[in-house]
């Protein structure tokens, strides 16, 4: 039995034997793969012909016109993907894009989720990610996708056409006022009416969008300027922030205050560190580890914290918040020093701020003055990225005998080992013989030797994955931590696939999400991106469904989900897939689509009523953990 | 089960229950005035009202104007808060890369406050010298004498305006703007001259 039969007509040299054991605990009749031959792949393998432009392509002399400044600053800011939907006012730009075969243009099938892809891609590489859409509806179906990387910092530029410049505000067809639209989401926006404008506007927004804390860019073009011609030339890096006086980043930490913080370090008996997404965006994970060390503080961390530290250090000590460990929120609510980098306590880290960590005096250090006494208010403020502050502290302190720490270790060992104990088997599916979603997790993050580029959706999945895929690598977790969009999963994946090609990249999404956006398996599938999907369907809205049960009586309105047959559908998009029902079945199933050369996916029907626990109702504080819920055993 | 907050250990040196932690901006408000320092280029106004509605600040008054350099406004934005509050209003306006200087001016009484009002009173040929007399003693002036009304003007602080105001609704006001504060620090110090910025390449 070859369960790769289905794969995409022409890959040649793609592994086409499957491992020993797929062939002995997954029955043939689950596997709803596209044939050789047969309509669907071939289908696939036509538009992939069709949207490559085989053949020569006729080059006529022309002058250069606003599009063309446009793609020579796209190029010229290292931008080599573009991910995109066109439409009438950006034709122009399609008319020439033909002409720029440096920069990798994907067609995705909605521009929701080029805009994902563009956000997934940033995280994953670390680069500024470009998405682009026509005006009104392609720009309006961006703005999800621009949200979710304002709420988490992620760098991205996204570009938009609009009407021409006379038309503008005589709600011409498909005009909408759509700067006016991102202007509160984004870090800075721009409508560019004039072709002589587009190198210095393009450049800016590249250097906005990545310097100091990143986050989405949007540059509107009406038509016109995009067909004008133009000479302008492309500024250097001086003229850029020249032009942008109002905007000077402080990076390194004033020296004063790490004094300060170096001080309470000192005294600190139960110091913890909560490192954020900040670590990651300043690639700051080695200055972390080494200030860990020095000092003998254990290191807890956000949703989008998660791989700043191997989960494996003897420091590192867990994911925290609504839906973290208990051993980690106990250290918070006894700790005496918190050591804030890069993070904003949100509410979701905090629960009450009442009655947040009640013993701690609190350091903060990030690049964004605004995030330090936001939310919680603290004793030593830093401003300042994360590198210049977490290399300063670990210069100022000393360093620490992890003997003298000993208590407070054994203290920390203790919790950890009564939390890890109890709450792995989740609503008790595991008992029943069910396939639980931990346990599906627990062993992708195996397999794939906790390297992958994880890409979680949004509700339970996500939680599974933050508490059970074990990651080992900076920015191998990639997740909507601030917005929350469900649908984010898949396109995002095939971004970090494209950002990172050297990781194996996994999607995990519930179906509820999954559906949100699925129309994207027809883009991994024509461009052939090779990203894993474990889909992991309960059926329901499983994060719903669990406070319907915890918080709302068991009121389950509307969280009850049906859903299609994921084989068939994925088969009816070319792309091998798979199903697992029993927890037997999950390695041959990875195993199976790790071994496609490809996309593939993996249909996991999972406990339909499954909770993620321990978890920390809304308003409560961490101290208020729901740990367990129904029948006891 | 519901873990119990008293069973957490607390360090032995906190026997006592801790105080509940302060939530930022809580406290109690008082007026500030924000000098706003801005280039003058397309939708700064818009940037910067969409910034306080969104981050749920409530503007009293708002007065916008060019400055003697090129390509920066002056924006002046009364409002209440707490200091930590109105420091975080501050510190987002920073973040707009339109903003150049931002200043809280309203805990200092080191400036000269004024706003400018113009009121339309319902005057007759009985009241109507007397309501120049009220009018007088405030410093104001009236602009327009028309049958049944006057204009009167008038420069002040906001509680000076108030007073005003408040005399002049006796007589029945028709109509009434005011422009909102516009705020100069005492002395030789300038917030433009603080701007590390010489203005537009050339």
């Amino acid at each position: 039995m070859t369960i790769t039969k289905g794969e995409p007509a022409a890959a040649p040299g793609a592994v086409q034997t499957a491992p020993d054991a797929t062939a002995a605990t997954r029955p043939e009749r689950r596997s709803h793969v596209p044939a050789d031959g047969s309509a669907s792949a071939a289908a696939v393998e036509q538009a992939r012909r069709e949207m490559l432009h085989e053949g020569p392509r006729q080059r006529i002399k022309r002058t250069r016109i606003g599009a063309d400044a446009l793609m020579e600053a796209l190029m010229l800011q290292g931008a080599d993907t573009l991910f995109s939907y066109p439409g009438g006012v950006i034709l122009p730009i399609y008319d020439i894009l033909g002409d720029y075969p440096e920069i990798r243009h994907v067609l995705v099938r909605h521009e929701q989720g080029g805009g994902h892809a563009a956000d997934g891609y940033a995280r994953a590489s670390g680069k500024v990610g470009v998405c682009m859409g026509t005006s009104g509806p392609g720009a309006t179906n961006l703005v999800t996708a621009i949200g979710t990387a304002q709420l988490d910092s992620v760098p991205m530029v996204a570009l938009t056409g609009n009407v021409p410049a006379a038309l503008i505000g005589k709600d011409a067809f498909q005009e909408i006022d759509i700067t006016g639209i991102t202007l509160p989401m984004t870090k800075h926006n721009y409508l560019v009416r004039d072709a002589d404008e587009i190198p210095r506007v393009v450049a800016e927004a590249f250097y906005l969008a990545k310097t100091g804390r990143p986050g989405p860019v949007h540059v509107d073009f009406t038509k016109d300027a995009l067909q004008q011609e133009t000479a302008a030339e492309h500024p250097t890096l001086e003229e850029v922030i020249a032009g942008l006086p109002g905007f000077r980043p402080t990076v390194e930490g004033h020296p004063k205050q790490l004094k300060m913080a170096a001080r309470e370090i000192e005294q600190a008996k139960r110091p913890l560190i909560l490192a954020g997404h900040g670590v990651l965006i300043a690639e700051a994970w080695d200055e972390l580890q080494a200030f860990a060390e020095k000092t003998q503080i254990p290191v807890a961390w956000t949703l989008l914290g998660i791989g700043a530290i191997d989960e494996t250090h003897p420091l590192a000590y867990g994911y925290m918040g609504m839906h973290g460990w208990k051993h980690v929120n106990r250290a918070i609510q006894s700790a005496d020093l918190l050591i804030a980098i890069g993070m904003r306590f949100d509410d979701r880290v905090t629960g009450s701020v009442r009655t947040y960590a009640p013993y701690a005096r609190i350091i903060h250090a990030d690049v964004d003055p605004a995030e330090i006494g936001k939310n919680v208010a603290v004793e030593v403020p830093i401003v300042g990225d994360a590198k210049r502050v977490l290399e300063g502290l670990a210069r100022l302190a000393h360093e620490v005998d992890p003997a003298t720490r000993q208590p407070y270790f054994e203290q920390l060992a203790e919790w950890r080992r009564e939390s890890e104990g109890s709450s792995w088997h989740g609503s008790g599916a595991w008992r029943d013989g069910l396939l639980s979603a931990d346990y599906v997790i627990g062993r992708i993050g195996e397999l794939t030797s906790h390297q992958a580029t994880m890409v979680a959706d949004v509700g339970q999945n996500q939680m599974w994955v933050a508490r059970y895929a074990g990651f080992r690598r900076p920015n191998s977790h990639v997740s909507s931590g601030g917005l929350g969009t469900m649908g984010f999963a898949l396109p995002a994946a095939m971004g970090a696939a494209l950002g990172n090609p050297e990781a194996e990249t996994w999607a995990i999404a519930g179906d509820g999400g999954f559906q949100m956006t699925s129309q994207e398996l027809m883009t991994l599938a024509v461009d052939r991106i090779p990203v894993k999907i474990a889909l992991l369907d309960n059926k329901k809205l499983g994060m719903i469904r669990q406070w319907q049960e915890i918080i709302y009586a068991g009121n389950y309105h509307s969280s009850h989900l049906p859903g299609p047959d994921f084989l068939k559908l994925a088969e009816a998009y070319g792309i091998p897939a798979f199903k697992a029902t029993t927890t037997d079945e999950v390695d041959a199933t990875i195993r199976a689509a790790q071994a496609v050369d490809g996309p593939a996916l993996i249909w996991f029907e999972i406990a339909e009523e499954q909770n993620v626990l321990p978890m920390m109702p809304a308003g409560k504080g961490l101290s208020d953990l729901i740990e367990t819920w129904g029948p006891e055993e | 089960m519901t873990a119990d907050p008293s069973t957490e250990p607390a360090p032995a040196a906190h026997a006592a229950p801790p105080p509940a932690r302060d939530l930022p901006g809580s406290g109690e408000g008082q007026r500030h005035v924000l000098v706003v320092l801005v280039l003058d280029r397309p939708g700064v106004l818009n940037r910067v009202a969409s910034l306080m509605r969104a981050r749920n600040f409530n503007i009293d008054s708002l007065a916008v104007s060019r400055t003697d350099r090129e390509q920066v406004s002056r924006m002046t934005i009364t409002l209440h808060g707490d200091a930590v509050r109105v420091e975080q209003a501050a510190k987002q306006l920073y973040k707009l890369v339109d903003v150049l200087k931002v200043q809280d001016v309203g805990a200092t009484d080191q400036v000269v406050e004024h706003e400018l009002v113009f009121v339309k009173v319902r005057a007759t040929d009985q009241n109507r010298a007397e309501i120049i007399k009220v009018v007088e003693l405030y410093k104001g002036r009236v602009v327009d004498i028309a049958p049944e009304s006057v204009i009167v003007e008038a420069t002040g602080t906001e509680s000076e305006i108030d007073a005003l105001v408040a005399l002049l609704r006796a007589y029945g006001i028709k109509e009434l703007v005011r422009t909102g504060a516009v705020v100069m620090l005492r002395g030789a110090g300038s917030i433009e001259e603080a701007l590390k910025w010489e203005g537009p390449a050339r």
